[in-house]
């Protein structure tokens, strides 16, 4: 049977970057039936115990046989393919580094390009919700045990969905006013819109997850106190706290952690002050310190805050920056700016105390350090300045230790993540931890993977009541 | 929803108001405060915990009116609903017998002076508070801490109450004529906090301070509230509020807590002028 093979992937319709430098809306249009149909149609349909995506996909959706389904015209049967592993494929469709995952090792990069394996997921989820489709999902009769989640982003909210369908009473508890965590506060609208990350919890509602917004365990609730009312309790607690550098100047007014910026614009609006309350600091140039997603993040929004200029200040060079290559050239067609091999040195401020100029010193690479990244050593007497508004720590944040300050029993690491097992079991009896809290900074589809087999980690221990004397720490 | 159940005007754009949050009430200690958000396009702002009652689920708040959000929650009457509020958040103050216990607070610091002053009496303290504000019209909660003061010594700015001159004056003329302190507890305006900070270094008696720098979510995530304390970077709502007086560069923090003067000005002349 000969079949013609199309090289070239279906590119997606995106916003103008001029036009949408001034907006908030989604930067990427996603496909249309006729493109999606195209690009599945790419799909050489690898047997499922074969298919290199499946494997590279930490949560193993069956991707040929939903991208299948998209060319059969059933988005119920694609939607229901992916559910089986993956409760939310409106969010990883748009937040996973795929290059690094599914797609990495697809067959068709061999022949041309791979497969859009991203868009097409999330083709067929936002498809579902325009047509009101939801899965249909087997739900084990009400077994009257009782889980507590802590933590409402993709590691709780994943954990949440597998057990509300195992017969769990799951109940979670959220610190903000608003539920999703990092998919809420952190990823901005034009990478993920909020509606989707509301569409996906009402979903959990509807099959019976219970959630308590406002309340902070460690504050409101102890864990204690948890493990009196609850059978198991699974942290996901993430790495919200961020981390400065404590440079001379480094707390002038102005300067802001990724997570205050990006909390202030995303969870509470402040691109619509003064409609919205919550304001944020305005200027003519912006520099975000640092070279991740976040970093990306941060000063994408800075654009469409209305900063003209934007810098993003790296210590090596391009080819170390952890972004994802797609957060990267969206930010250099937005028109970011890009300084390699600069770290600061301090910042200087006005009379009043508000940043003016961020103090850089230049680099060059040295050796190769334990990441296997070449090493930034300073170059003496390169100090120069940056005139600035307004400057953005993007350089990495911590678990958020207010859960545990007061719990002896729970360990931690040198980097402040939780220790757990290869079942996610904490220090603690009847304590689970995944995501970002027991990896440091990962990413959303990582942590819905250890939502997924902590669930599955924390059914086995209610059941059988087995508790190991001693947790051999997993490191991830 | 957080109903307000009761409310009451104490001073000029000062109000009291009792709100209906059980989970607030049933783990708070002296010192805490909660974060509030008052609708869907509100800010989120921190308040400082009055009183509460695990009984009747209900906690006090006492508030200034300074900016939009104050002004728009002083309009509100019993009835109406706060949309979010989440708490207890910080540690609590660290409460136990010193001896005797000096707690001086300015302003609207009173409501957590009055808080701390509880605490620190049911410690078996003896304890003597020094509480400051402009004028007469401005004293607040003179009755509450009569209660739980062993002496209460009161200052006026301008002298229309009691005395003239302020707290900061009290403390030093208590500590010239030989009065006990084994601890002092400040809070009220950064300036104030500063300048008793000073007066209690060179007596060299353990202070601590209550501080209240601009937060947004209040549970250690965003670094809007970092304060310099022995030249480390701290974050008030998780590593404090209360931090060692000695310790704190106040002048940041004075700095830090203008930033958003233009903005909060801008939001509360389009509240006055009745825009929505």
């Amino acid at each position: 049977m000969a079949r013609q093979i199309k090289k070239k992937r279906v590119p997606v319709p995106e916003q103008d970057p001029k036009e949408r430098i001034h907006n908030f809306n989604e930067v990427a249009l996603g496909y249309t039936w006729e493109l999606a149909t195209e690009e599945a149609s790419r799909c050489i349909q690898c047997p499922v115990n074969f298919a290199p995506c499946i494997k590279g996909c930490p949560v193993n959706v069956n991707i040929p046989g939903f991208i299948k389904k998209i060319l059969e015209k059933d988005v119920k049967g694609a939607l229901e393919i992916i559910h089986k592993t993956n409760a939310l494929p409106g969010i990883t469709g748009r937040v996973c580094p795929q290059e690094e995952q599914c797609e990495m090792n697809c067959v068709m990069g061999k022949l041309g390009d791979r497969i859009n394996i991203g868009k097409l997921e999330r083709f067929v989820a936002d498809e579902a919700r325009k047509m009101g489709i939801h899965p249909e999902v087997t739900m084990a009769p009400k077994n009257g045990k009782k889980v507590a989640i802590v933590g409402s982003g993709p590691a709780g909210l994943t954990a949440a969905a597998d057990l509300v369908k195992m017969g769990y009473d799951v109940t979670v508890f959220e610190a903000l006013h608003d539920l999703g965590g990092v998919l809420i506060y952190g990823i901005p609208e034009f990478r993920l819109p909020k509606d989707i990350v509301r569409y996906e919890v009402e979903y959990l509602k509807s099959i019976g997850v219970k959630f308590e917004k406002n309340v902070v365990i460690g504050k409101t609730y102890t864990l204690y106190e948890l493990l009196e009312d609850y059978d198991a309790v699974f942290l996901g607690t993430g790495a919200g706290t961020p981390k400065f550098l404590n440079l001379p100047g480094v707390n002038l007014k102005g300067i802001y952690s990724a997570n205050e910026f990006l909390t202030r614009i995303n969870l509470m609006k402040a691109y619509k002050f003064p409609e919205y309350d919550t304001p944020i600091k305005k200027g003519k140039r912006l520099a975000v310190i640092g070279a991740g997603n976040v970093a990306m993040d941060a000063a994408r929004s800075a654009l469409r805050v209305g900063y003209e200029e934007v810098y993003i200040l790296y210590r090596r060079t391009r080819e170390y920056m952890t972004a994802r290559e797609e957060e990267i050239a969206h930010a250099e067609e937005e028109g970011v700016k890009f300084m390699f091999l600069v770290s600061p040195v301090g910042f200087v401020g006005d009379a009043d105390g508000n940043v003016r100029v961020v103090r850089l010193i230049m680099n060059e690479l040295g050796e190769p350090d334990e990441s296997g990244r070449r090493k930034p050593v300073p170059i003496p007497g390169t100090e120069f300045g940056l005139e600035v508004d307004a400057v953005v720590f993007a350089i990495g944040q911590k678990p958020n230790k207010v859960l545990y300050q007061e719990v002896p029993e729970l360990k931690v690491t040198r980097w402040g993540t939780l220790v757990v097992d290869e079942k996610y079991r904490t220090t603690m009896r009847g304590v689970f931890a995944g995501g970002d809290a027991v990896r440091g900074e990962s990413t959303v589809v990582l942590a819905m993977g250890d939502g997924k087999k902590a669930a599955k980690a924390i059914d086995e221990y209610i059941k059988t009541g087995e508790w190991p004397e001693e947790i051999k720490p997993q490191s991830f | 929803m957080f109903e307000i159940l009761d409310k009451k005007i104490l001073a000029p754009n000062i109000k009291w108001i009792r709100v209906h949050a059980p989970l607030v009430a049933r783990s708070a200690h002296a010192g805490q405060f909660i974060v509030l958000r008052l609708h869907e396009r509100g800010e989120r702002i921190p308040l400082t915990l009055f009183k509460w009652s695990k009984e009747e689920g209900s906690i006090e708040l006492v508030f200034q009116e300074v900016g939009k959000t104050t002004y728009e929650l002083g309009s509100y009457d019993p009835g109406d609903k706060i949309m979010d509020i989440v708490g207890p958040l910080g540690k609590p103050t660290h409460i136990e017998n010193y001896g005797t216990a000096v707690i001086v607070s300015g302003g609207v610091g009173a409501p957590i002076g009055y808080a701390v002053t509880k605490a620190l009496k049911d410690a078996g303290n003896h304890v003597v508070s020094i509480i400051g504000f402009r004028s007469k019209q401005y004293v607040i909660l003179e009755d509450e801490f009569r209660k739980v003061s062993d002496e209460l010594l009161i200052t006026t700015d301008d002298g229309s109450y009691v005395r003239k001159g302020f707290t900061t004056d009290v403390l030093k003329e208590y500590l010239e004529k030989g009065g006990k302190a084994d601890y002092v507890f400040t809070v009220g305006p950064v300036i104030m906090m500063k300048l008793i900070a000073k007066i209690t270094k060179e007596y060299g008696i353990k202070t601590d301070a209550s501080l209240n720098p601009i937060m947004v979510d209040g549970t250690g995530m965003c670094g809007a509230c970092r304060v310099t304390v022995g030249g480390e970077i701290k974050f008030a709502c998780v590593d404090g509020p209360d931090f060692d007086a000695h310790q704190v560069d106040f002048d940041e923090l004075m700095s830090r807590l203008v930033e958003y003067r233009p903005e909060e000005k801008i939001a509360l002349d389009r509240y006055v002028k009745g825009v929505r």
